[in-house]
């Protein structure tokens, strides 16, 4: 077991630019079963002679059967994509692209309201589960390690970080899974986490937070009533000034709330064992599971 | 995007939002006629992106021309400091000169997008003119908000109820409704961030006046405004942000570090501020050199860092994804010799080529201590700094 993507994983990518081009090759080289590739202009070729291309997402899903879409396209097409990918019945969508408008994100949460499809970005690196070898997103598949830790992050690099630092104390994970940095997003903390409680495989679990928006305040509080696993958790950002961008479109201190300080105190209440150095996680998880 | 009150007024009147009658100038002498166009009276508002001008002598009430020029003389050329703005503040190179209105009533609305709701957010109160963080603070009852459907949009009914809510005399209600409609197709077509009036006011004769105007343009949307983009004013922001953007780089200074901290990634950047400071030191700023960056990005990035004249030592901090150590090695070891740096750098390296990047670096005559992990980083720099005398 693990969360969202295994063996069932049947792996679409749309938009194989530079950037794009470069993940595919790594999601291959990883050992991810991926059935199609989507670039228009491209159809009748295949992609390194090993997944064939073509020009629609829902001409691929019904040659290949694709369940799985991971995008990398450019922002200004990105809405288009992921409205492609929900039409021709895509039940899992990771929108890789950084850049994405509010504006665009939130016409694109309303259209997926009540249909079944999930969606995880904007704005993300994706998701891995280590046992069964599906990377979707672009966590490097060379730092995880097949374990029972799931890993849950708004960030990248700091979710790499955490990977590694559990690595380090002997830990592998179940799946991760990065929910990305904008203000507007798909898949929450609060949805991972009910999966994370669900899941045979997954022991205990890894929190990564940021500052700005409740999202973490959420969490705390779906935390406190539904899960029975221990949570290890860090908020970045306690040393950033108000009103600044942190980077992330969504980490700006607008009001209390979004302070790390608050995030903290809201996890703690909830039984999380918080850590407030970025450099504690995998030790704390070490002490929480002995 | 910050835009200037201004250029929001000439945003506002395009969408049949009344301003007050206004003049633009860069100019201290052509303030008297203007003044005397006023009728003698008028309020010199220093066009700067920040909040709490008022407060710092950056709006000004003058009752003649005269008294008009010297003000204006003063203002254009100086730096005005606020709350929102660093240390050394924003230069003031226009001012805007205003009719004075007589006001009846003062109210707040703005529009924003609520990430938590993934849809945009009316927000109003009957106290305009007044910190309104405050007002939510202590009078929560007298802010209303509206969520809007992203789809559908402010419907003129709401618009109705909100100005009924607001306590806004019958025979200016419909003004009232039509201005708010008009400002909601105003933060959508323009892809903002953030529009706020504070005070929208009615005058005596009962018209609907934006007294202030704020507009922010969502960065993420600028590609396709790219007439909105032309307002980009970058004397406004603090030189090493400034050069930072051009650079493709996210970089935000914080005043009062010694830490210059190089990153790839936001939370990362963020993660190594917070051990920074847990370490007993201060970081300089924040900085995520992101995924793409050539080498001549990081080369600017390091002398964005050694260019701020408060760092003392650098921490680089990397976990290569998508980035490669290699390339990032050899701007940073090519940075440094072009600006003669000796500053003591503290590096960690993972992922993509760190080996090849850590080799560069030992074997570059800099002043390089390697570290294995964040933790070991910040152990580092507890040794270091005290003999830096910082």
């Amino acid at each position: 077991m693990s969360i969202l993507v295994d063996e069932n994983t049947r792996l679409l990518i749309q938009g194989l630019g530079r950037d794009g081009s470069f993940q595919a090759s790594k999601t291959l080289e990883y050992g991810t079963n991926v059935v199609a590739a989507v670039h228009p202009g491209r159809e009748g070729t295949t992609f390194e002679n090993k997944v064939p291309y073509f020009s629609s997402v829902e001409k691929a899903v019904q040659k290949t059967s694709a369940n799985t879409g991971v995008i990398f396209v450019p922002a200004p097409f990105a809405m288009d994509a992921i409205i492609e990918q929900v039409d021709a019945g895509i039940h899992l969508i990771v929108c890789i692209t950084e850049g994405v408008p509010v504006l665009d994100m939130i016409k694109i949460m309303s259209y997926i309201e009540n249909k079944p499809v999930r969606l995880i970005g904007s704005n993300c690196p994706g998701l891995l589960t280590p046992s069964t070898k599906t990377k979707v997103g672009i966590i490097p598949g060379n730092i995880v390690k097949p374990g029972n830790i799931g890993v849950v992050s708004r960030s990248g690099t700091l979710t790499y970080e955490a990977i590694a630092q559990l690595v380090q104390n002997g830990f592998g994970q179940s799946t991760c899974v990065g929910i990305g940095g904008d203000p507007v997003h798909g898949t929450t903390f609060t949805d991972v986490l009910q999966m994370f409680e669900s899941d045979n495989e997954t022991e205990a679990i890894v929190l990564i937070g940021e500052i700005g928006g409740t999202r973490e305040q959420l969490a705390a509080e779906y935390i406190k009533k539904h899960v029975t696993k221990p949570v290890v958790s860090y908020i970045a950002g306690q040393t950033a000034p108000p009103g600044k961008r942190m980077g992330h479109a969504g980490a700006i201190i607008t009001g209390k709330a979004a302070l790390a300080s608050e995030k903290n105190t809201a996890l703690s209440n909830a039984g999380v064992h918080v850590v407030e150095s970025p450099s504690d996680i995998g030790l704390r998880m070490k002490e929480v599971m002995r | 995007m910050n835009i200037h009150e201004y250029q929001a007024k000439e945003l506002f009147e395009k969408y049949n939002i009344s301003t007050p009658k206004g003049y633009v100038t860069d100019n201290a002498e052509e303030v008297e006629s203007i003044i005397s166009k006023l009728n003698g009276k008028a309020v010199i508002k220093a066009q700067v992106h920040a909040g709490g001008r008022g407060k710092v002598g950056g709006v000004k009430l003058v009752n003649s021309p005269d008294e008009g020029k010297t003000i204006a003389k003063n203002l254009l050329g100086s730096n005005l400091v606020t709350h929102q703005t660093n240390k050394s503040g924003v230069p003031i190179e226009k001012l805007l000169i205003a009719q004075t209105l007589d006001i009846k009533k003062e109210l707040y609305v703005s529009i924003l997008i609520d990430g938590d709701l993934a849809s945009p957010v009316f927000i109003a109160s009957t106290e305009g003119g007044m910190d309104i963080e405050e007002v939510a603070e202590t009078q929560p009852e007298k802010i209303f908000r509206i969520k809007c459907d992203p789809l559908i949009g402010l419907t003129p009914y709401l618009a109705r109820d909100l100005s009924y809510k607001l306590n806004i005399p019958e025979s200016s209600i419909k003004q009232s409704t039509n201005l708010f409609m008009n400002l909601y197709k105003l933060f959508i077509e323009n892809d903002c961030s953030l529009v706020e009036i504070n005070p929208l006011i009615i005058t005596n004769n009962d018209e609907i006046i934006a007294l202030d105007a704020k507009v922010n343009i969502e960065d993420d949307s600028l590609f396709r405004h790219k007439e909105l983009e032309k307002l980009y004013d970058p004397n406004q922001l603090d030189p090493l942000e400034e050069r930072a953007i051009s650079a493709n780089l996210a970089y935000v200074k914080l005043d009062g570090g010694e830490v210059g901290c190089m990153v790839n990634g936001a939370g990362l950047a963020m993660a190594t501020m917070d051990i920074t400071k847990k370490a007993g030191a201060n970081p300089a700023n924040f900085l995520d050199i992101g995924g793409s960056a050539d080498q001549n990005g990081i080369e600017e990035a390091f002398k964005i860092i050694t260019d701020d004249s408060e760092v003392k030592i650098i921490l680089v901090n990397l976990f290569a994804g998508i980035a490669r150590s290699d390339v990032v090695a050899k701007g940073i070891i090519k940075a440094a010799k072009e600006t003669n740096s000796s500053l003591p750098i503290v590096v960690t390296m993972r992922g993509t080529n760190a080996d090849e990047g850590l080799d560069l670096l030992k074997n570059s005559n800099l002043n390089i201590t390697t570290a294995s992990d964040l933790f070991e980083a910040a152990k580092f720099l507890t040794e270091i700094l005290p003999n830096l005398g910082a």
